[in-house]
C-alpha cells in the first residue's frame, strides 16, 4: 500500500505535465487527489506493511500527518479547478504595480503539485533519516515552481529566496543526518541503521556529544524549512506571493513536513535520556517566534503576509508545547492538526477575496461580507479560529499548552505566551474585522459577487473540520496524538 | 655563533650577477634574439665604478648613504645563508635577522629616493613598500614552517636538513612553503608577474624608479645588490626544494648553483611568458602566498603538537 | 592511504581559497568542478571494502555530476544570462583570503575538540569539512550575484558530502544517490531561476532582490 501512496501522484505529476488539454489534465489532478484520500482512509482501517525492509512505514505520528496533508490537497485540488479555470491563463494586471505579467504553463503547475504531493507523502512514511532528508529537499524543489506561477519579480524574488534559505537550512540538516551516523557508529565498525525504530531501540549506546549536535543541526535546517524565527525570512515572501492555493498547502502541509524531521531526531534524543536538552532550545525558539510574528503582524498592509506571519505564529506556539513536554507536547501536536486545517482555509477563503477585489491591501478590501458573504463569514470565523477562540480547534489546543506550562511553574514562559497571543488577536481582529465589515471603498465593486460553488466548499469543509476538533477529538486521533506525545517524552 | 665556511658567501658575491645574465639572456632567447653575452652585468658593473656622479641639490646625506647603507646589509645578509655548506655566521634566530637586514636594505633605498623630493620616487617607494610589506608574512611564516619542521632556528641548521626523508614524511606542507617562497622571490626581486624590470615608462615603475636618480658608483651599488638579492632569495628557495646531502662540500655546492642557474632560466621564462599583473591584482597574489604559508605553519603544527 | 588522502584534503583546502580570491566567474565554476573531482577521488581513498564496488560507484556518479553536468549546466545560464562575468563581491578578495585563514585556523581549533569515533581516513577531514563549509556559507552571504550564490551552495554541499565520505560508512548507497540526485535537481532548479532573474531584471545580483521587505528603506 505504501509504495502506491506514493507512486499514484508521482506518476499522475509526470502524466499530467505531458496532457494537453486543460479538461483532462484538471480532472486527473482531482482523481489523484481523491485516489490518495482514499488509500489515507484505507490506511486507518488496515495497517499498511511496511516496505523496503524497513526503510518506508506508516507509525501513529505519519499516518496523522498524512492524513492531513491527504486531506489539504484533496481540499486544494477542488479549489484549484475552479482556480485556474478562472485564473489560470492570460496575460493579467498585477494587484500591486499594475504590471502586466503571465502565469506559468498550467501544465507544469498541474505536474508540480502532483509531484509536491509525492514529495510531502514520501516524508511522511519515512523512517529512514537519510531518506527523510531527501523528501523535504525533494519537496523543496517541487514547490519552487508552484511559487513562481504568477511570473513577476516579486514572486521570482520570493522563489529565489525559499530556494536557497531552505536548500541551505536542509544542506546543514544533511550534516546532522551525518553526525547522526557517528553517534550510532559502534567502536567495532557495525552501526545502527539510521532507521528510526532501530535508532531508539538502540538508543542506549548513542554517543551523546554527537546525538547532541545532531539535534541542534536538525533544528537549525529543518525549523529553517519550518519558519522558525530568525531562519524564517523567506516565509512571509514565499506563502505571500504565491498563489492561494499553493500557499495553503504550504502552511498547512509543508511546515508539518518540517516539523517531523525534528520530531523523530527527539523521538531519538527521548529514547536516549536526553529530552530535557532539547525542550529548552524548543521553548525558546518557539516564543522567539512567536514574538517575531507578532511584531510583523501589527499594522501589516498585506493580509497574505499576515497570515504568513501567522504561520510563523504557530509554528511557534506548537514548537513551544514540544519543548514543554509532557501534556504540552499533546497540545502541541494537537495544534499541529488544528492550525493546517484552519490555515488553509484562510488562505484558500482569502485567495476568493483577492480575485474578487484585486488587492492586497488590508486597507483597500473592506465590506467582504457584503460582496462574498460565503466568503466573508469563513473569512471571520476563520480569524475566531487562527486566534484561538472557542468553540474552535486551535482554542484546546493553546489552551492544553498553557495548562502544561502553568503545571511546570513556568510562569514566565505562560505570561509571555499569553501576552503575545493576546497583541496577535489584537492586530489580526482589526486587519480581518476590517476587511469583513463596512461597505466596499469602490462603489462598483458593491453587487454580491458570484461564488463558485468549487471555491467555497472546500474552505467550508475545512472550517467544519475545525469546528469539530474544538468541540469532540475522535479516539483515533486522540490516541495517534497520545502515542506521539508519548515518543517525545 | 658557529663558525661555518666562507664558500656560500664567495659563491653569492662571485656569481650574482651572472644570474643576471641568465634571467636576461632567457629572455633574449625566447624572444628570438641572440642577446647580451652573459657576463655583460659584470662588465657594467665595472663600467659604472668607473663613472662619476652627480649628485642634485635637493638631495642630503641620506641620498648618498643608500646605496652603500643598502649594500652593506645585503653583504651581511649574505653571510648568514648556507648553500652547500654552513654559512659564515649562524645562530639560532638568525632567520629573523636575515629578513631584517634585507628590509633595513630595502628601508635606505626606499627613504634615499624619497630624498630627491620627486614624485615619481615617491609613487615607487610607496608601491614598493606596500608589497613588500605583504610579502613578508609569506616570508617569515615560510621560514616558521621550515623552522618548525626541522626543529631549529637557524638558517644553517634549517636548510640543510630538509633532506629526502624530511620531504617524504611531511610533502603537502613543504611544498606549498615552496610555492609561497617563489612567489615572495618574484616579489622582492621586482621580477614578472609583481613588476617589469625592462619598463621604461615611469608610470609603470615600482623598483626601477628608485634608482632613476643614482648614477655612477651607487647605481652600482645598487645593481650589484639587488643581484645579491636575488641569489639569496634563490638560495633560500633552492636550499628548501633541493634536498640533497653528499656531505662533499663541492658537489653540493656545485649541484645546489646548477639549481640556481635553473631557477634563473625559470625566471626567464616565467619573465618571457606572462604579462605584468595589474597593480590592484597584486596584493591579492600576495596575500595569497602569505595564506599558503598560513595554510603549511597550520598543517605542520597540526602534526606535531 | 592516508598520504592520498591527506593530499587530495589539501588541494580541497587551495580550491576553496582559490574561490575566496578569484574573481572570474567562468574560473569560480571551473573550480567547483574541480572540487567535485577531488571529493570523488576522496571517495576512492576512505573505502574500507577494496572488493565493493559501491564506492567506486559512487566515486563516479558524484564526480561525473559535479565534474561535468554541473558546470554545463552553470555555464549555461551564465551564458544565456549574459551578464559581466565578474563575481563582484560585498567583501574584497584580500579580505576574503584573510578570513578564510581565519576560518581555516578555527576549523582546525574546532576540530581538535570534538572527539572523533575510529578515525577512518585521515584527521584532516573533519577540519578540511568544517573550513570549507564555512568558506561555502561565506560565499553565500558576501557574493553579490545569484550564480555565486548557487556555488556557495555547492561548496557547502561538498563540504557535507566531505564529512560523510570521511565519517560515515553505513549509508546505503541508495540514499547517497538520492542524495545526489536531489543536489543535481537542486542544481537545475536554481540555474532556471537564475535564467529567469536575469530575464526579469536584466542582471543576476541577489541584494537587488529587495522589494519584500517589512522594514521601510
Amino acid at each position: 500500500m505504501i509504495p502506491s501512496l506514493l507512486l499514484i501522484p508521482a506518476a499522475a505529476g509526470v502524466l499530467a505535465y505531458f496532457v494537453r488539454r486543460a479538461g483532462p489534465r484538471r480532472a486527473l489532478l482531482v482523481l489523484a487527489a481523491v485516489a490518495h484520500a482514499g488509500m489515507t482512509v484505507a490506511t486507518w482501517v488496515v495497517e499498511p506493511a511496511p516496505a523496503w525492509g524497513g526503510w518506508l512505514a506508516l507509525d501513529a505520528l505519519g499516518r496523522l500527518f498524512l492524513t492531513i496533508t491527504s486531506a489539504l490537497f484533496l481540499a486544494a485540488a477542488l479549489y484549484g479547478v475552479a482556480y485556474l479555470r478562472e485564473e489560470g491563463h492570460g496575460e493579467r494586471k498585477d494587484v500591486d504595480e499594475g504590471f502586466l505579467f503571465d502565469n506559468a504553463p498550467e501544465a507544469t503547475f498541474t505536474a508540480c503539485l502532483l509531484l509536491f504531493l509525492a514529495a510531502m507523502t514520501l516524508v511522511t512514511v519515512s523512517q529512514g533519516f537519510g531518506l527523510l532528508w531527501v523528501a523535504v529537499e525533494a519537496t523543496t524543489l517541487a514547490s519552487a515552481p508552484l511559487i513562481y506561477f504568477h511570473r513577476h519579480h516579486r514572486s521570482l524574488e520570493a522563489t529565489w529566496k525559499y530556494l536557497l534559505i531552505c536548500s541551505v537550512g536542509i544542506a546543514l540538516a544533511l550534516l546532522g543526518n551525518f553526525f547522526l551516523a557517528v553517534a550510532a557508529s559502534d567502536h567495532g565498525g557495525t552501526s545502527v541503521r539510521l532507521v528510526l525504530p532501530d535508532l531508539i531501540a538502540g538508543a542506549g549506546g548513542l554517543r551523546i556529544v554527537w546525538l547532541k549536535a545532531a539535534f541542534l543541526l536538525f533544528l537549525v535546517g529543518y525549523g529553517t524549512k519550518m519558519g522558525l524565527a530568525p531562519l524564517h525570512t523567506w516565509l512571509p515572501d514565499a506563502h505571500s506571493e504565491a498563489p492561494s492555493v499553493v500557499s495553503a498547502l504550504l502552511s498547512g502541509a509543508l511546515l508539518n513536513c518540517a516539523l517531523l524531521g525534528i520530531v523523530r531526531v527527539q523521538q531519538v534524543c527521548a529514547a536516549a535520556g536526553q529530552a530535557a536538552f532539547g525542550q529548552g532550545l524548543l521553548v525558546g525558539f518557539g516564543l522567539l517566534s512567536m514574538a517575531v510574528a507578532a511584531v510583523f503582524i501589527l499594522g501589516q498592509a498585506d493580509y497574505k503576509r499576515m497570515l504568513a506571519y501567522s504561520s510563523v505564529e504557530h509554528m511557534g506556539i506548537l514548537t513551544l508545547g514540544i519543548g514543554l513536554g509532557g501534556a504540552g507536547t499533546f497540545g502541541g501536536m494537537l495544534h499541529a492538526v488544528n492550525h493546517s486545517f484552519t490555515k488553509a482555509m484562510m488562505f484558500l477563503v482569502a485567495g476568493n477575496i483577492l480575485t474578487r477585489y484585486r488587492s492586497k491591501s488590508t486597507d483597500e478590501v473592506r465590506g467582504v461580507l457584503r460582496v462574498v458573504p460565503a466568503s466573508g463569514i469563513l473569512w471571520t470565523i476563520g480569524l475566531f479560529a487562527i486566534t484561538g477562540s472557542p468553540p474552535f480547534g486551535p482554542f484546546l489546543s493553546e489552551f492544553t499548552i498553557l495548562k502544561a506550562a502553568l503545571d511546570q511553574g513556568r510562569a514566565g514562559v505562560a505570561i509571555t505566551y499569553l501576552i503575545l497571543l493576546a497583541v496577535i488577536f489584537v492586530g489580526m481582529a482589526t486587519a480581518i474585522l476590517g476587511m469583513a465589515q463596512g461597505v466596499p471603498r469602490d462603489a462598483r465593486m458593491a453587487a454580491r459577487a458570484r461564488e463558485p460553488l468549487l471555491r467555497v466548499v472546500p474552505a467550508a469543509a475545512l472550517a467544519a473540520v475545525v469546528l469539530l476538533l474544538g468541540v469532540y477529538i475522535p479516539p483515533v486521533v486522540r490516541t495517534a496524538l497520545e502515542d506521539a506525545a508519548r515518543a517525545l517524552g | 655563533m658557529s663558525g661555518g665556511s666562507v664558500m656560500p658567501l664567495l659563491l653569492a658575491l662571485g656569481l650574482a650577477p651572472l644570474l643576471l645574465g641568465v634571467i636576461i639572456r632567457t629572455k633574449a632567447v625566447m624572444a628570438g634574439r641572440v642577446g647580451q653575452p652573459l657576463l655583460q652585468p659584470y662588465h657594467d658593473l665595472r663600467k659604472l665604478m668607473m663613472k662619476g656622479a652627480v649628485y642634485s641639490r635637493t638631495t642630503s646625506w641620506v641620498f648618498r648613504a643608500g646605496p652603500v647603507v643598502g649594500l652593506a646589509a645585503v653583504v651581511v645578509a649574505a653571510a648568514l645563508v648556507p648553500f652547500g655548506a654552513p654559512a659564515l655566521v649562524s645562530f639560532p634566530g638568525d632567520l629573523l635577522l636575515f629578513v631584517y637586514l634585507l628590509a633595513l636594505a630595502r628601508f635606505f633605498t626606499v627613504i634615499a629616493a624619497l630624498d630627491t623630493g620627486s614624485s615619481f620616487e615617491g609613487m615607487g617607494a610607496s608601491r614598493e613598500v606596500t608589497f613588500s610589506a605583504l610579502a613578508e608574512p609569506a616570508l617569515l611564516l615560510g621560514l616558521a614552517t621550515i623552522a618548525r619542521t626541522t626543529g631549529s632556528l637557524s638558517l644553517s641548521a634549517m636548510l640543510p636538513h630538509v633532506t629526502g626523508a624530511v620531504w617524504a614524511h611531511g610533502a603537502p606542507p613543504l611544498a606549498l612553503v615552496a610555492i609561497a617562497l617563489l612567489v615572495v622571490f618574484l616579489a622582492e626581486n621586482g621580477r614578472i608577474p609583481v613588476d617589469d624590470p625592462a619598463t621604461h615608462l615611469e608610470l609603470t615603475m615600482i623598483h626601477e624608479v628608485m634608482m632613476l636618480d643614482h648614477g655612477g658608483p651607487d647605481l652600482a651599488f645598487i645593481l650589484y645588490g639587488a643581484a645579491l638579492k636575488l641569489w639569496l632569495f634563490g638560495a633560500l628557495l633552492i636550499g628548501l626544494a633541493l634536498p640533497l646531502h653528499s656531505g662533499h662540500l663541492w658537489l653540493d655546492a656545485g649541484a645546489r648553483a646548477l639549481g640556481m642557474l635553473l631557477l634563473a632560466v625559470l625566471t626567464g621564462l616565467v619573465e618571457s611568458c606572462m604579462a605584468r599583473l595589474r597593480l590592484v591584482a597584486v596584493p591579492k597574489l600576495l596575500v595569497g602566498a602569505g595564506v599558503l604559508s598560513v595554510l603549511a605553519l597550520l598543517l605542520v603544527l597540526r602534526s606535531s603538537p | 592511504m592516508s598520504g592520498w588522502a591527506d593530499t587530495v584534503l589539501i588541494c580541497i583546502v587551495l580550491t576553496s581559497f582559490v574561490l575566496l580570491g578569484s574573481s572570474r566567474l567562468g574560473a569560480c565554476i571551473r573550480v567547483v568542478a574541480l572540487q567535485g573531482v577531488l571529493l570523488g577521488f576522496l571517495t576512492l581513498a576512505g573505502r574500507q571494502d577494496a572488493s565493493s564496488l559501491r564506492a567506486p560507484i559512487l566515486a563516479l556518479v558524484s564526480t561525473g555530476l559535479k565534474g561535468v553536468v554541473f558546470p554545463w549546466l552553470l555555464f549555461r545560464a551564465l551564458r544565456d544570462a549574459d551578464v559581466r562575468r565578474e563575481v563582484e563581491p560585498f567583501v574584497g578578495y584580500s579580505l576574503s583570503l584573510l578570513i578564510g585563514t581565519a576560518f581555516l585556523a578555527g576549523s582546525l581549533w574546532l576540530a581538535g575538540r570534538l572527539p572523533l569515533p575510529n578515525p577512518t581516513m585521515s584527521p584532516l577531514v573533519v577540519p578540511v569539512a568544517l573550513f570549507t563549509m564555512l568558506v561555502g556559507l561565506f560565499l553565500i552571504v558576501s557574493r553579490r550575484k545569484a550564480l555565486t550564490q548557487v556555488l556557495g551552495y555547492l561548496v557547502l554541499e561538498n563540504a557535507i558530502y566531505a564529512f560523510g565520505v570521511g565519517l560515515v560508512e553505513g549509508t546505503p548507497m541508495v540514499v547517497e544517490l538520492g542524495v545526489l540526485l536531489d543536489l543535481f535537481v537542486a542544481v537545475f532548479v536554481m540555474g532556471i531561476a537564475v535564467f529567469h532573474i536575469n530575464r526579469e531584471f536584466d542582471h543576476i545580483d541577489a541584494d537587488q532582490l529587495r522589494t519584500l521587505r517589512d522594514w521601510a528603506g
